[in-house]
């Protein structure tokens, strides 16, 4: 394994101040950078904006499982109680979107919340059990109280030494390495 | 016009000098703009790196050595619990006291009282998130891990109570399938809503917790030493890496959670309460009970709360991220819920006088001064006295009287759904038909065993998870915000 040439993942950048990154993070982004990314160990208010991501789209996936939800509640109860079996309780109506609220309110927000997460995961690729970053002992502080930059090989943008010397000197990292893959 | 201009001059300067720490250098302030006086919600200035320490120290370090025997009684109760079960069920409903008419009675209390528990740990990171409220931060993961095991608890009484327990889990009764006869489940009943409210409460409880779990069980997979440690931590935290991309996504999608479950708080206890509200029950049929009921439900979920985190904080000397303060503010919930539930007593008393219906008003006297005259008094004095100390800021910091006043409130609050349910039904139209339910030895050791899940539950949470959300308080700090100079933000003057 040794003896094969070195294929790089991309470059660690380390910051000490959540400042420093946020700082960091606007250069890169000015410097026309794709494939990027910061990690932090709790979300830095105004992250976003510096790296230049857009808004995100988690709020569609609600929609479609609350909208699912609904009409799921509404349909069964008017199918069960309505139409397979109608059942004359008290000599009310079959079926009015009245009683059948409560439960399909429920509905909405259980298959909301599920859209939510499954969305999320969705988005973010998760679970994603391997990265090459977690072979890497100092990236075991993003999680902890340090704030690292990454910028992969893959991105058009990077040459091992240019992409050094940004980080280091323009971005003023505190320790720069290159990551195996 | 001329007072909007006024306020905004009054109030410009604070808000200029707040942007201008970052972007107007020419801006002359002496000194960083001073932030309205407030208690830190770290205490000593503790570092991002101190907050990991002190929290992942908890589940990594052996636990202290009352853990132990707290475990072993906890675990010795979940098993006498399940024992009564496995003898409720192979016996019958009659193990315990109930009889025609009080058929509903310690089974369907204790169900309504977990319930009503658990709505604090939801009304903590849900509600207080919507509300920008960040003292929560300490708080959220313990509370809503305490509103899981609750809707566990709670989550068995309706089920056995039922005795015959495969009618309640097989097709056509609980769940939406047609049953022998083929009839589907009739969801004009309020007690298939309730299936449906606690259900949901339970899972959406449950992602939301998970979510909020994810960085942290990362955190704790890129501390783990040994191999099980690192492989649970590992696959629970799904490949976590921080990554900002991710933040963005999840923190959307954590204000959707908080969102989402803000409404479900509200009908959870709301649908539990249409049990009884929608009966023609003289005690239970009445418009107030939603409100009502959600209000003691945050009260007595903010009193298991206070029960629960004050010794949690003591053990494991988490005093500087729990503070005093989170104990004042929780007191002052406690106040104010505490107060709508006083409100509420009074006024059932005066809509069942004020209405005219004579069985009405016999019900709330007979609460007041019938058979069950003592747990009437017993709740009053728990719940409508005890929530009045909190108007003294003296006793809001007090620790051990404010721990002292939770156990009240969870006594309190037992008894009030006792009284509503049992009062209600012993004694409804037909003196004919009247009757008196007493406890027997089943009823009382089961309650007491649910006791026993839930605390083992709790005493497993603290040894294997965070017991407060670290990548959150960790976001609340000064250190952690990019403009102050505490984050590493440069003074531009």
């Amino acid at each position: 394994m040794s003896a094969l040439p070195l294929k790089t993942h991309g470059m660690l950048a380390e910051f000490g101040t959540p400042a420093d990154i946020f700082e960091a993070a606007m250069r890169c982004r000015d410097a026309g950078f794709s494939k990027w990314d910061v990690h932090t160990p709790f979300p830095i208010h105004g992250m976003d904006e510096a790296m230049g991501l857009r808004k995100s789209p988690v709020g569609w996936f609600t929609f479609c499982g609350g909208f699912t939800g609904f009409f799921t509640g509404m349909t069964m109860i008017w199918y069960m109680n309505g139409f397979d079996y109608p059942l004359v309780v008290g000599g009310k109506p079959l079926f009015t979107p009245l009683y059948a609220f409560p439960v399909s309110y429920e509905l909405t927000i259980l298959l909301s919340a599920f859209g939510t997460l499954f969305g999320m995961f969705f988005l973010n690729r998760l679970p994603k059990f391997y990265n090459p970053l977690f072979k890497n002992l100092r990236f075991r502080k993003a999680t902890d109280d340090r704030y690292f930059i990454v910028i992969e090989s893959a991105d058009p943008k990077f040459s091992v030494e240019a992409t050094r010397a940004f980080l280091t000197d323009s971005c003023h990292a505190t320790a720069v390495e290159l990551v195996e893959d | 016009m001329v007072s909007s201009s006024a306020f905004q001059s009054s109030h410009n300067p604070t808000s200029k000098s707040a942007v201008g720490s970052q972007s107007a250098p020419a801006l002359k302030v002496a000194d960083s703009p001073r932030e309205l006086e407030r208690e830190p919600l770290v205490l000593n200035n503790r570092s991002i790196g101190w907050i990991t320490n002190a929290i992942a120290g908890v589940c990594e370090n052996p636990m202290p050595i009352w853990w132990w025997p707290a475990f072993i009684l906890s675990f010795g109760g979940m098993m006498t619990m399940f024992s009564l079960i496995a003898y409720l069920v192979s016996t019958g409903v009659g193990v315990w006291g109930l009889n025609q008419p009080a058929a509903w009675a310690w089974d369907i209390t204790n169900f309504v009282f977990w319930i009503g528990i658990g709505h604090a740990g939801t009304l903590i990171s849900a509600v207080l998130f919507l509300l920008r409220q960040k003292w929560r931060t300490s708080v959220n993961r313990a509370a809503e891990a305490m509103t899981i095991f609750a809707v566990a608890c709670a989550g068995i009484f309706p089920v056995v109570h039922t005795g015959r327990v495969w009618f309640a889990l097989l097709p056509g009764f609980l769940i939406p399938a047609p049953n022998a006869n083929e009839i589907w489940p009739q969801f004009r009943s309020p007690l298939l809503w309730d299936v449906f409210a606690v259900s949901t409460y339970g899972t959406v409880s449950l992602l939301f917790w998970y979510v909020g779990l994810i960085p942290d069980l990362a955190t704790l997979r890129d501390r783990a030493k040994g191999f099980m440690r690192r492989f649970f931590y590992g696959l629970f935290s799904l490949g976590w890496t921080g990554s900002n991309r991710h933040w963005s996504n999840y923190e959307k999608a954590y204000l959707l959670l908080a969102g989402l479950s803000t409404p479900l708080v509200l009908s959870v206890h709301s649908i539990v309460s249409f049990d009884f509200a929608v009966s023609v029950v003289p005690g239970w049929h009445t418009t107030i009970f939603p409100p009502y009921f959600v209000a003691g439900a945050i009260f007595s979920g903010f009193g298991m709360v206070l029960t629960l985190l004050i010794p949690l904080r003591s053990l494991f000397k988490l005093h500087d991220i729990i503070t005093l303060r989170h104990v004042e503010l929780m007191c002052k919930v406690l106040l104010a819920t505490g107060s709508i539930v006083g409100y509420a007593y009074g006024m059932e008393f005066f809509i069942a006088w004020y209405g005219g219906s004579p069985y009405e008003l016999y019900a709330f006297k007979n609460r007041a001064f019938g058979p069950y005259w003592w747990s009437y008094w017993a709740m009053i004095s728990c719940n409508v006295i005890s929530p009045h100390f909190f108007w003294f800021k003296k006793l809001r910091v007090s620790v051990v009287f404010v721990w002292i006043v939770s156990i009240f409130v969870n006594i309190g609050m037992w008894f009030e759904r006792f009284v509503i349910i049992v009062t209600s039904l012993h004694r409804d139209y037909l003196p004919s038909s009247w009757g008196y339910f007493t406890p027997t030895w089943v009823d009382v050791m089961t309650f007491a065993g649910s006791f026993g899940l839930f605390m083992t539950l709790f005493l497993l949470f603290i040894r294997f998870l965070p017991v407060i959300a670290i990548s959150e308080v960790k976001g609340v700090t000064p250190q952690a915000d990019p403009h102050h100079p505490l984050g590493g933000a440069k003074g531009h003057h």
